[in-house]
Parts: structure tokens; C-alpha cells; sequence
């Protein structure tokens, strides 16, 4: 390397560019030094603060939209600062503050450690948002890697419960097998890229513009194909796409429920970060969409059926909220396939991820009101009676529900029908059969949940009361967070605004 | 636009929504059920004055009262656009004539929980006024499924025998037929290459560039499987009585009333105009299915029936065979048939559900066989439940008898063996409801009602019962006699597109 090109390269390190993730960062070391700083009694503040952080980071980044470098490449080309990215940046800070105040309510009934959770709260999310901009797969592994190692331990947070250990060890092993399997992807297209021997190789193998370079000028090069395939199959591993969907339930049973809700919201749109940046309009993939079009479609398709047949059996409110999860990175699958012929679905996935993180989390708070000592043991049979003691977190519950489920006039609604809309636009209008099917299905499920909050007859006779965690009462917070969540999901259904003009045209 | 300061479809569909809100958000119980009175009065009020100055309004394309609002996916040709043309503004009204005749029997009927029952009627009733007043076919499905939502709640929570499962059953056949029916939309949408929802548009841009002969035929297809399982067609109308059954009154009368003509206004409004070589090519097996099916079959079934509810909820499925039969003709009369008949059956079914709840109170069972000699005792509620009998079967005076006629009359043109069967239809639903009329009420009181009587001696309609009756029973007999106040603006709306048909 010329020392004017390190001249170049350093140049093009733009800190401001960063700034977001490098606060995170800050505060995450912060808390740990407010730990041993602070007297004991004032720890509790400890968790505000870090809800705070991302709050304000939020805010700060949304003020500034704009004047971000939106539309160009930093740090020698290993991050994109592109409108997807900024939208995703704010997603997963938007998760992160969510997960944050899960957290301040399931950690108090359990007698953990706190810092330490909302200290990997904030590098993770950290490392999501780095991961929305990365644009070579070096920045992709290592944010992968940091997002990945900071879940294993959040996993297995409650070292105590044998249920969220095992989980932790199922997620262990199962993430360090997808890591190989991206690692070695990576190392086959890298290689075979460098090989001098074939048109248009390149020294810059793992930077995504000349990866695409290189698959457009060899298209069919097996070694290559090998290599997409594999990086495919770690990418599905996160969001818990057939045939690689096999932890989920056990490990969003036994995870504590806020990280349980970070694996189902961030960790879920973090590998559809990757999956647009690789195989959407312009990825690194797209030349060779003659094989990435087909494996993604097959694997919604299934992934679609699985995810809701097998929630229809579950009794755990847990493991049904995972596998119903399952079955929403299908549909989400059916949009990236869609993504490449029109650019709109991009938009749509977008607003899909967003509807799914509102419903999600009003759930998911829901769950932490009435989850007990034990956080694996969530029973439908625990919501009986919800709505008549309160009814407050049951229409939460409803709202959330119904958004998952895809009804009117429900966000999630219009998420899926933009999500359709793309679709059928791109030529896979038979998938929507499949689709349209899974829907159905998977409205006996959320259904049953409901009816199980709701229905008196669904109850067990008032004699035979079942032993039930005891429910935590909503504090003023949660309150306000869960009623801004269900309002959200009713407001983004029937109006879109500027936020759906935005994507839509974008 | 209309001379109002405001906009009168919007206000109908809003007034009830906003009202819905204010309850969730906590308004007191008192206050509930009194501005409740107001959130079903608005949509009526403003339903009449749309329908009074209708004819004075400046048209486009057929449509009065246009207006569009943007909610942000102007991007994708989705906006909330309203406005009435001659065949919404007959359902319209109907919408809020049979809304506010079932928000006041909801009113006096002391259901538990009685704030969050009307809470969930006033969305049905403001999702139903969108469905008419929706120019956009984004939102004319969307304020259904709005609509629909709360009669799966109100089954469950409210319901009779059975109502866990009717009220599961029901929401997966409903979810089914409208994922069906939102498939065909979207395949609509797209395969038009319009990029718009707008139905004046759609058709605009179809009149130059129509679709091809095979896309007609698949999307009719798709659309009438998916709006046939919400209309109940046979054999996807199983969900139908079953649900009837179990559904508290005023949501069955809202339900089996309005909602339920959804499929066969979207396949009147959308289906015919856009996809005419579909509705040719479909006709024929669509009639049959309708006059075998929905006509002889499921009325033999509502002869058999010995459930009140039961049998209300079957001869409704049969009577949406007579509907689809005037689809099948296709031509002007048969369709401007259809709209009457949508709306005089709206009216007689809801009014047969209220009176079926005002029986089931004095007699304490929906069993017709334990029923007898109500006559007597509730000399008011006999007449008015023969009355409603009469109007069903479709006796001339009453509404339904004018839609059934032109229905008839067009079938002739388009097959007399099917005319033939379908008149025969008349006859069974004269059997089933006169053996009704006679069982509930003439002759002498079996045992049961005896000590039933005894216990409680039943007294006669009350006027909270009366007066939402009453004004079912005076839309019904108005349109019965003077019935050229709806067929006009009918027959003006559809004489294009039958011009188009006749054409192929």
C-alpha cells in the first residue's frame, strides 16, 4: 500500500459517522463504573440510567438524521451509511430502550446482578447498529460476533435456573455452528475472488461492491456459490429461518424474557440487515440471484408452515411467541426475495420490522406482568381471567396480538399487506397462497391466546383456580410504555403519514 | 361536495369510532351509554341526508360526495377516498338505519359488561359505514375486517350455547375468506398495472386496457371463493348459522344484516365492472351452485330446524342465494335486483334477530317445538314478528318482495330451469316461516311454556324493544312502496357496466 493510499484510507474515517454507537459504548463502560462508584442503595438508579442513554441517543440520532454522511462509504469502505441503515440504526435503539425497560421489571423478581445486563444491552445494540451499516465482511463478522457473544451470556443470565442454562448452552452451540458455517462462506468467496486466474478478481474480496463485482463477471463459479450458500445458512441461523429454526423455542423459554424479547425483535432484524445488504436491490449477492432467489423462497415458504403448525401446539406462551416469530421471518423472507425486481419492498420490510417490534414488545410486557419467580413456567392457563383483573394489560395484550396476527387495523396488518403487495408485484403470486395460508393458521394461535385472557368459559371452573404466578402490578413506565405501544399499533394502521411516504417512495 | 361544513361520510364513520375510543380510554359508564344513543344516530342522520340530497349532488363517474384523504401510502395508489354512487348509498343507508335500530336494542338489552358491548358495536357500525362510503378498495376491505373483528369478541364473550366454538370456528372460516379475498385484490391490483386502489381509476383505466380473457376468469375466481365464504355460499356457509347462533342480537343483526353483503357488493362493485368476462364465464356454474345449493339444499336444511336462531341463521344462507343468482344474470335488472333485495334482507333479518331475542326473553329457550300461544300474552310482538315473517318470505308491500320479483324476472332471460328451482325456493321459505310464526306464537301453549308462563308471565314489548322494531319494520314497508326511491339511483349506476357486459 502507497502511503497516499493509508493517507486515503485514514481520511475517510468519519468518528462523527459513529457517533451513536461510540455513545452507547460510553455509557455501557459508564455503568460499569457507576457500579463500584455509587453506594449501594442509589444502584437502582443504574437501569434508568441506561433506558435514559438510549433514549436520549435515539432522540439525538433522530434529530440528526440528515446530516449524517447519508449516501456515503467511511472508514475505507468498511461501513454504508445509506437510508436502510439509518432506518435500522433507529430500530434497534428503539428495541434496545424497550428491552431496557423489560429488563428494569423481570430483573427486579429474580435477584440478579443488573448492571451487567444492561451494560450488554447497550454493547450489543452497539454492535447491531454497526451491523446495519457494514459494508464488508470483516465489519460484518465482528459486530456479528460481538451481538452474538453478548446474547450467549444474556441467554444463560439466570445462572441459577437450569431451564436458562440449558438455553444458554442449546444457543451456545447452535451459534458457534452458524459462525463456522457464515466464517467459512466468507473464507471460500474471499478466496476464490483473489484467484488471479478468473476474470475480474479483486484483492478486495470482502467488501461488498467488488464481491458483487467479482459474482457478476462469474456468476456460476462453484467455489462462490459454496460460499453464499454457507454465508446464507449462518445469516438464517439468526433469524431462525428453516431449516436452521431448531433452538428457537427451547431457547426463548429459557432466556430471561426481555432478552428473550431482544433475540425475537433485534437479533431477528439484525439478519435481515445482513440479508437485505447482501441479497437485497444491489447486494453483494445480487449477480448470482439465479441461486439465492430460489434457496430464499423455498426456505420462507417452509419456514412460514413450520413456524405456524408448530405453534399451534404450544402451550408456553414463550415457546408459542418464538415460533410464531418463526413464522414471521418467513414472511419477512418472501420480502427480501421480493426486494431485488422492486424496490418498494424494501420499504415494507421495513415497516413489517417496525409493527413487529411494537406488537412484540407490547407482548413481551404483558409477559413480564405476569411472569413469576420461575421464567421458563408460562402457561396459557395463566392469562385466565386477565381481562377481568386487568384489563389494562389485557387489551395491550389484544392490541399486540391482533398486530402479530396481521388484522385490521392493526400496524402489523398493513405490514404484511405491503409486504404482499411487493410480492405479488415481483411475480411469486402462487408463495402468496402459502402465505395467505400460514395467516389463517396462525390466527387459531394468537387467538387462543386471546381467548384465553378473554373468555370465561375457556377458564378452568373457579374451584379448581390453577396455581398461577402472581401478577405484578403496572407501574407508572411500563404503563406509559405499553399504552404509547398498543396506541402506536392502532395509530400506524390506520395512518401511516410520513413515515409510510418515506418508505414507500424511498 | 355536500353544503355541510364537514364531510358527511366521514363524520358517519367516524362519530362512532371516535366514540369507541372515548370508551376505551375509560368514559365513565353512565356517559357511555348515553352519548352511545348519539354514536349510532350520527351514521342514520347523515346516511338520510346523503341519500335526500343524493340526486342534487354534482356527480363524478357516477359518485356523489367525493372526497379523498392521504394516510400516507399515496406512494402505492392507497388513499382513504369516500363518496356514494347509486349502488353504495341504498347499503349505506341501510347500514345506518339497521346500525341504529341494533345500538338501540344493545342499549336497552342490560348485556354484562354493557360498555364494552357497545364500545364493540360502535366499531362494527363506524367499520360498516366505511365499507359503503370507501371509493378505495384498500380501505372498502379494510373497514370490513374492522368491522369484522368485533363479532369474533362478541361471540365469544356474549354469546349462547357453543360460543367458544362457534366464535373460533367462525373467526377461522372469516379470516380464510378474507385472505382469500385480499389475494384476489392484490392480484387485481397488480395485474391491472394501474398502481392504484381507486376504484374510479381501476375503471377508467380498465375501460381502455382490460385485462385478458384468462386473468378475468382466474381473478373472478379467486374473488368469488374468497367474498363467498363471507356471503355463505354453499357449501363454504357452515359458519353461518352456527355463528347466528351464538351471536348475541345485535351483533347478529349487524353481522347477518350489513356485513354480510360485503362479498356480494365488492363482487357488484368490483367484480362485474372490472372483470366482466369472468362474471360471463363464471355465471353459469355460480348459478347453479346458488339455486342447488344455497336455495333447495340449505332451505330444506332451515325447514328442519328446530332452533329460532338456527333456523334465522340458515334461511339467511338461503337467501344469499337468491343474491348470487341475480350476480349470475348479470344484466341491469338482475343486479339492481340484487342491491334491493341486500337491502330489503338487511332490514328483515335484523329486525327477525331482534324479535327472536324479545321472543327468547319471554319464553326462556330458542326450541320452537316448546314454544306456543305467545299470541295472547304478546299480542304486539306477534304482529310484528309475522309481519317481519311476511317480509322475509317477500309478500308484495314489503321490500323483499320487489328485489326476489326483478331477481325472478332477470333470471328468466338467463336460464328458466334455474328460474324454476328458484321459485320453488319461496315456497320452502314460506313453509319454514309460517311453521315458525305458528309454533312460536298460535295454538295451544305446550307444558313448558305453561310453567315457563307461570314462573314468569311474560309481558309485551316494552317501547325500548318497540321502537328499534318499528323502525326496521317502516324502512322495510317504504321501500316496499315507493320502492323507485332506491332503484333509481340503482339503475343509473349500473347502466354502464351492463352496458359493458352485453357487450362481450
Amino acid at each position: 500500500m502507497t502511503l497516499e493510499a493509508v493517507k486515503a484510507a485514514a481520511e475517510s474515517n468519519v468518528w462523527t459517522a459513529i457517533f451513536p454507537e461510540l455513545m452507547l459504548g460510553c455509557i455501557a463502560l459508564l455503568l460499569l463504573a457507576l457500579e463500584i462508584m455509587l453506594p449501594k442503595r442509589l444502584h437502582s438508579l443504574i437501569p434508568d440510567l441506561a433506558a435514559a442513554g438510549l433514549l436520549g441517543t435515539l432522540i439525538g440520532f433522530l434529530v440528526n438524521w440528515d446530516s449524517a454522511s447519508v449516501g456515503t462509504t467511511t472508514f475505507n469502505g468498511l461501513l454504508i451509511h445509506s437510508p436502510t441503515g439509518q432506518f435500522m440504526r433507529a430500530f434497534f435503539l428503539l428495541a434496545a430502550f424497550f428491552v431496557c425497560l423489560l429488563g428494569r421489571i423481570a430483573l427486579a423478581k429474580q435477584r440478579m446482578p443488573r448492571v451487567e445486563f444492561f451494560h450488554i444491552v447497550l454493547v450489543v445494540t452497539a454492535a447491531m447498529m454497526l451491523l446495519a451499516q457494514s459494508n464488508h465482511f470483516v465489519t460484518l463478522f465482528v459486530a456479528l460476533e460481538t451481538l452474538t457473544i453478548g446474547l450467549y451470556i444474556l441467554v444463560a443470565y439466570h445462572r441459577t435456573s437450569t431451564a436458562s442454562l440449558e438455553a444458554g448452552l442449546k444457543y451456545l452451540v447452535m451459534g458457534a455452528l452458524s459462525s463456522g458455517m457464515l466464517l467459512f462462506g466468507i473464507v471460500l468467496l474471499y478466496g476464490v475472488a483473489g484467484n488471479a486466474a478468473l476474470p475480474g478478481h479483486t484483492a478486495q474480496g470482502m467488501n461488498y461492491a467488488e464481491l458483487a463485482r467479482f459474482l457478476a463477471a462469474n456468476p456460476n463459479n462453484f467455489v462462490a456459490c459454496l460460499g453464499i450458500v454457507l454465508v446464507l445458512a449462518g445469516v438464517a441461523f439468526k433469524i431462525g429461518a428453516f431449516p436452521f429454526q431448531i433452538w428457537v423455542p427451547d431457547v426463548y423459554q429459557g432466556a430471561p424474557t426481555p432478552v428473550t424479547a431482544f433475540l425475537a425483535v433485534g437479533s431477528k432484524a439484525a439478519g435481515f440487515a445482513v440479508l437485505l445488504a447482501l441479497c437485497g436491490p444491489g447486494g453483494a449477492f445480487a449477480p448470482c440471484a439465479w441461486l439465492t432467489e430460489p434457496i430464499l423462497m423455498a426456505m420462507a415458504v417452509a419456514t412460514i408452515l413450520f413456524g405456524n403448525i408448530a405453534a399451534l401446539t404450544q402451550h408456553n406462551v414463550k415457546r408459542l411467541i418464538g415460533l410464531s416469530g418463526v413464522s414471521h421471518a418467513g414472511f419477512l423472507l418472501l420480502g427480501v426475495v421480493a426486494a431485488r425486481q422492486v424496490p418498494s419492498a424494501v420499504g415494507a420490510i421495513q415497516f413489517y420490522l417496525l409493527a413487529y417490534l411494537i406488537a412484540s414488545f407490547a407482548v413481551f410486557g404483558v409477559m413480564t406482568h405476569l411472569a413469576g419467580a420461575e421464567d421458563s413456567d408460562q402457561e396459557l392457563d395463566h392469562y385466565a381471567g386477565l381481562a377481568k383483573e386487568h384489563p389494562f394489560l389485557a387489551t395491550v395484550l389484544a392490541v399486540g396480538l391482533g398486530s402479530l396476527a396481521g388484522i385490521p387495523p392493526l400496524a402489523g396488518f398493513m405490514g404484511k399487506f405491503l409486504v404482499f403487495v411487493a410480492v405479488f408485484k415481483a411475480g411469486h403470486g402462487t408463495s402468496l397462497i402459502i402465505a395467505a395460508i400460514g395467516v389463517v393458521i396462525s390466527i387459531y394461535y394468537y387467538f387462543g391466546w386471546i381467548k384465553a385472557a378473554f373468555f370465561e368459559s375457556w377458564a378452568p371452573a373457579a374451584d379448581a383456580a390453577p396455581a398461577r404466578p402472581a401478577r405484578t402490578p403496572v407501574g407508572l413506565a411500563a404503563g406509559l410504555a405499553l399504552g404509547t405501544l398498543a396506541v402506536a399499533s392502532v395509530v400506524l394502521g390506520f395512518w401511516q403519514g410520513p413515515l409510510g411516504s418515506w418508505l414507500v417512495l424511498k | 361536495m355536500s353544503h355541510l361544513p364537514f364531510d358527511p361520510l366521514l363524520v358517519a364513520i367516524a362519530a362512532p369510532l371516535a366514540l369507541a375510543l372515548a370508551i376505551a380510554l375509560g368514559l365513565p359508564k353512565r356517559w357511555s351509554v348515553r352519548l352511545a344513543y348519539a354514536g349510532f344516530a350520527v351514521p342514520l342522520v347523515m346516511a338520510l341526508h346523503t341519500w335526500w340530497h343524493f340526486s342534487a349532488q354534482t356527480q363524478t363517474a357516477g359518485y356523489a360526495f367525493l372526497t379523498n384523504y392521504s394516510t400516507g401510502l399515496t406512494g402505492l395508489g392507497i388513499s382513504l377516498k369516500l363518496g356514494l354512487n347509486g349502488i353504495s348509498l341504498p347499503l349505506f343507508v341501510m347500514a345506518g338505519i339497521v346500525g341504529f335500530a341494533a345500538g338501540l336494542y344493545a342499549i336497552q338489552s342490560q348485556a354484562e359488561r354493557l360498555k364494552i358491548y357497545l364500545m364493540l358495536l360502535l366499531i362494527m357500525q363506524g367499520g360498516l359505514m366505511g365499507v359503503f362510503a370507501s371509493v378505495d378498495i384498500f380501505f372498502f376491505y379494510f373497514f370490513h375486517e374492522l368491522a369484522l373483528i368485533p363479532t369474533f369478541i362478541m361471540v365469544g364473550v356474549w354469546g349462547g350455547r357453543d360460543r367458544g366454538y362457534a366464535a373460533m370456528k367462525m373467526t377461522i372460516y372469516l379470516t380464510a375468506g378474507a385472505m382469500i379475498s385480499l389475494v384476489g385484490l392484490i392480484a387485481l391490483y397488480v395485474k391491472s398495472g394501474a398502481t392504484t386502489f381507486d376504484l374510479i381509476e381501476l375503471k377508467r383505466y380498465l375501460a381502455s386496457k382490460p385485462l385478458s380473457e384468462i386473468t378475468q376468469k382466474n381473478l373472478f375466481a379467486v374473488l368469488t371463493v374468497g367474498f363467498g365464504v363471507l356471503v355463505s355460499l354453499w357449501p363454504l356457509h357452515t359458519w353461518a348459522p352456527l355463528g347466528y347462533g351464538a351471536a348475541p342480537s345485535s351483533n347478529a343483526m349487524l353481522h347477518t344484516g350489513v356485513l354480510k353483503k360485503f362479498g356480494l357488493y365488492g363482487l357488484i362493485q368490483i367484480g362485474l365492472p372490472l372483470l366482466p368476462a369472468g362474471a360471463v364465464h363464471w355465471a353459469h356454474p355460480l348459478a347453479w351452485l346458488a339455486v342447488l345449493g344455497n336455495v333447495l339444499i340449505v332451505g330444506l336444511i332451515t325447514i328442519a330446524q328446530r332452533d329460532l336462531k338456527q333456523m334465522l341463521g340458515y334461511s339467511s344462507v338461503m337467501h344469499m342465494g337468491y343474491a348470487f343468482l341475480g350476480i349470475a344474470a348479470g344484466t341491469t335488472l338482475g343486479v339492481g335486483g340484487v342491491v334491493l333485495m341486500m337491502v330489503a334482507h338487511g332490514l328483515s333479518v335484523a329486525l327477525l334477530f331482534l324479535l327472536a331475542t324479545s321472543v327468547h326473553h319471554r319464553t326462556h329457550t330458542f326450541a320452537m317445538d316448546e314454544m306456543g300461544g305467545l299470541a295472547q300474552k304478546t299480542p304486539v310482538l306477534a304482529a310484528l314478528f309475522v309481519a317481519a315473517t311476511f317480509a322475509s318470505i317477500g309478500l308484495p308491500g314489503f321490500a323483499n318482495f320487489w328485489g326476489e320479483l326483478t331477481i325472478f324476472v332477470a333470471l328468466w332471460k338467463f336460464s328458466p330451469a334455474i328460474t324454476a328451482c328458484a321459485v320453488a325456493g319461496v315456497v320452502i321459505s314460506a313453509i319454514y316461516g309460517l311453521r315458525a310464526a305458528a309454533r312460536i306464537f298460535f295454538g295451544p301453549p305446550t307444558d313448558h311454556m305453561t310453567a315457563i308462563t307461570a314462573k314468569f308471565p311474560p309481558a309485551d314489548l316494552r317501547w325500548a324493544e318497540r321502537i328499534p322494531a318499528l323502525v326496521l319494520l317502516a324502512a322495510l314497508l317504504f321501500v316496499g312502496f315507493w320502492p323507485k326511491s332506491l332503484s333509481d339511483p340503482i339503475n343509473a349506476a349500473l347502466t354502464p357496466a351492463a352496458k359493458v357486459a352485453a357487450a362481450k
